[in-house]
């Protein structure tokens, strides 16, 4: 296979032009400058201009760099997991369900843990939707149950075994000190302890969230920002149709 | 300022209603205590610190007056008991208890009289103490002046109270008037106030006493570095709206978020506990005078910003009246809404001034807290930037007044110190510019902004009439407000609620509603 070489572009092929800004724990003046550069070229930059040096705080000063990047990557060795599915609207979703599946499928989502956000889980379940995508309230064939957040993984795994859910979404919005990755987990590890992880369908979404993490985690797929609902639905029906083998 | 001509026969139609709702939810309120309402007179009668478990004492001494059966008539009555028998002050009296050595079974037979004014005398000395943090705060903005609105209100969430710090001192020097220490996450759910001061939370830090102080003597470091007031917010708003009020009174705390309404609807607290939470707690804030903060703007996180839109301005007219029978004045009444529409939509901006002057004119006198947009948010850090600038822009020229910094990385991460500064230039540069923008400017009689604000009036009242008809609680239970449904009997805390029996006694609740 022949090699794809490629590097960043700023307004010349091959010119490596980045954008870079970041704030040093020093007061600002020439040596905090000298330092930025310094810096910078530890990162392995080359042509480096530190373009402007604000101080924020009593002895925090912030940079904005522009410089030429020297590494190049292979493009055709690049390999990356997506979420295989075709992405299809809201009333091929529907047709789709009751052609193939003959009942409306079902489904729970949740923002787990001490998590308190609902805007990633209500941005793909509420009625309303997202960016004038439909929630999954909104499928005449979709039964949604948003319980909203804080809810614990025992609540949310009964409430699916309640109502004989096809699949589990699951949110998380705080990320700090990895908390979403605890709470991605815990679900995981009560499901399989359960002997219930191949029962459904297992989404995770949040803005920390990609594809490949999610299934990393354990999960069928993973959704980051700007994910809309229409896009979720796919995955889910094609994802329901190859278990049941359809 | 700019106008738009609403009708003011009108205004007052929807003023009424707003008092009529609240009226019913107040008889509700006056028939009932909570034991956090108890825990909070123990808080004022001077009970502090925690039992040998870790349980703060304001709790254990309420679990086991609890224990005892009879809690129709408060806690006020058996704990002054237990103080004229200890012969000792309420933190030593409540120690005794706690240890055991008093019970609340065995007080003996004080005369009537005895105990009573003992009550009162107590009860003075706690108001006495609101009064002090009252006067505390006007002497310091005497001396130190308090800055022109929009207030610029920063966010700082670190979890450790002392990187709080940290992180408050570069937001001021970087232009910030208001910080506000985000709570850890879940803490509204705690059926007590943590203790001391803290250096581990998720997604904020714990709302303690300790905390409090700590960060206002660093924010009264910084008012004289910089020569102007800089005020401190923390949260009420959940299981200890009460009790939180009376610690954030003690450290002179300048802003709480205390709604109801949102802990009902966002964090699913029980809409009867809550409500008599919130009257106690904003009693304690008036007197203090506290501002509160209201929540209207996350309605329009979970439901469409331009269909809704009445929905915050119906629920702002119910706070409103509500805080007024908790004898919180104009100039305490920070009242929610938010820049939250689409940007696709063509005119967004247009919709937001209606909105935003539509709320400045409804409630001329108060400090209206403006939300930035979260919702359409993107992770291009550039564009959120964008609009965050427009949403300045609307700010400054409607003449909101605590103005909630949007960040460009919000959707990304908990802010990074750089974030922070780049969102306060491009307010100090849009609030510098366009100062007085709103002043020059009228809006067309028949234009797009006035028909707009005058739909959305209509559609209040009209939302309002039917609140005022089935009751407040019931709109919330049909999901009425954010569209999420919350039965009057679920949700978190409702067991924590008793009715006030005919002997009932909270002086410090007389006091503070006579005066």
């Amino acid at each position: 296979m022949s090699k794809d070489l490629i590097k960043p572009y700023g307004d010349t092929l091959d010119d490596g032009i980045v954008q870079l800004s970041f704030t040093l724990p020093v007061e600002n003046g020439p040596k905090a400058k000298k330092a930025a550069e310094i810096y910078v070229g530890k990162l392995n930059f080359e042509d480096i201009h530190v373009v402007h040096a604000q101080k924020i705080a009593d002895n925090f000063t912030c940079f904005i760099v522009y410089a030429r990047a020297v590494p190049t990557i292979d493009y055709s060795a690049v390999k990356v997991k997506v979420a295989k599915f075709e992405h299809i609207d809201f009333y091929q979703i529907n047709d789709l369900i009751k052609k193939k599946i003959g009942r409306p499928i079902s489904l729970v989502g949740a923002t787990i843990g001490s998590d308190a956000h609902t805007v990633g889980i209500d941005a793909i379940m509420n009625m309303k939707g997202f960016k004038q995508d439909y929630g999954l309230e909104r499928y005449p064939q979709i039964k949604a149950y948003n319980l909203g957040a804080q809810v614990s993984c025992e609540t949310l795994i009964k409430k699916a075994l309640e109502v004989k859910a096809d699949a589990i979404l699951v949110s998380q919005t705080v990320t700090q000190k990895e908390s979403h990755i605890n709470n991605f987990t815990e679900l995981i590890e009560r499901l399989a302890a359960d002997d219930l992880k191949e029962k459904f369908v297992l989404l995770a979404g949040g803005h920390k969230i990609n594809n490949e993490l999610a299934v990393k985690l354990g999960y069928d797929a993973g959704f980051g920002p700007g994910t809309v609902p229409s896009q979720v639905a796919s995955f889910l029906i094609t994802s329901i149709l190859q278990k049941k083998g359809k | 300022m700019p106008h738009i001509l609403l009708k003011s026969a009108q205004v007052n139609t929807v003023k009424k209603l707003a008092s009529s709702i609240a009226d019913e939810v107040q008889q509700f309120v006056s028939r009932h205590s909570s034991v956090s309402v108890e825990r909070t007179v123990l808080r004022l009668y001077g009970v502090d610190g925690v039992d040998s478990s870790g349980t703060p004492l304001p709790n254990a001494i309420v679990d086991r007056w609890c224990a005892n059966g009879e809690m129709g008539g408060g806690i006020s009555r058996p704990f002054i008991k237990a103080m004229l028998k200890s012969g000792k002050d309420a933190q030593q009296t409540a120690r005794l208890i706690e240890e055991g050595k008093i019970g609340f079974d065995k007080l003996g037979d004080l005369s009537q009289e005895t105990v009573r004014k003992k009550e009162k005398s107590r009860a003075r000395q706690a108001i006495a103490r609101l009064d002090s943090s009252r006067k505390r705060k006007a002497e310091k903005i005497r001396k130190i002046p308090l800055p022109v609105q929009p207030w610029r209100y920063l966010i700082v969430a670190t979890g450790n109270i002392h990187e709080d710090v940290i992180q408050a001192r570069s937001a001021v020097y970087a232009g910030s008037d208001i910080i506000a220490v985000i709570r850890s996450t879940a803490q509204s759910l705690l059926d007590y106030v943590p203790y001391g001061f803290t250096t581990e939370g998720v997604g904020g830090t714990y709302a303690t006493q300790a905390n409090f102080k700590i960060m206002r003597e660093a924010l009264d470091e910084a008012s004289k570095e910089h020569g102007r007031y800089i005020r401190q917010v923390n949260y009420a708003s959940g299981l200890c709206m009460a009790e939180i009020a009376a610690c954030a009174a003690f450290e002179d705390l300048d802003i709480l978020l205390n709604d109801s309404m949102y802990g009902i609807l966002f964090r699913d607290i029980n809409m009867k506990r809550t409500f008599i939470d919130q009257y106690f707690s904003r009693l304690i804030c008036a007197r203090a005078k506290i501002l509160i903060n209201t929540g209207e703007d996350n309605y329009l996180t979970t439901s469409d910003a331009i269909e809704d839109a009445h929905t915050v301005t119906a629920s702002q007219l119910i706070n409103e009246a509500m805080a007024k029978k908790a004898k919180l004045t104009d100039d305490l009444l920070g009242l929610g809404h938010a820049f939250e529409i689409n940007p696709a939509i063509e005119n967004a901006f247009l919709y937001e001034l209606a909105h935003a002057q539509l709320a400045r004119e409804l409630f001329p006198k108060a400090p209206l807290k403006y939300m930035p947009p979260t919702k359409y948010k993107s992770t291009d850090i550039f564009f959120s930037h964008c609009m965050d600038t427009m949403f300045n822009l609307s700010s400054v020229t409607t003449g909101q007044g605590i103005h909630l910094a949007g960040i460009l990385t919000e959707a990304l991460h908990t802010p990074l110190m750089q974030d922070r500064f780049k969102s306060l230039s491009s307010i100090n540069y849009i609030f510098n510019i366009a100062r007085s923008l709103g002043d020059e400017i009228e809006f067309k009689k028949d234009g797009f902004i006035t028909k707009r604000a005058r739909q959305v009036l209509d559609e209040t009242e009209k939302s309002l009439e039917e609140i005022n008809d089935i009751g407040l609680m019931e709109a919330i239970s049909q999901g009425r407000f954010a569209n999420i449904q919350r039965p009057l009997d679920g949700g978190r805390g409702l067991d924590g609620v008793f009715e006030k029996g005919a002997d009932y006694s909270n002086p410090v609740m007389d006091l503070l509603e006579k005066d």
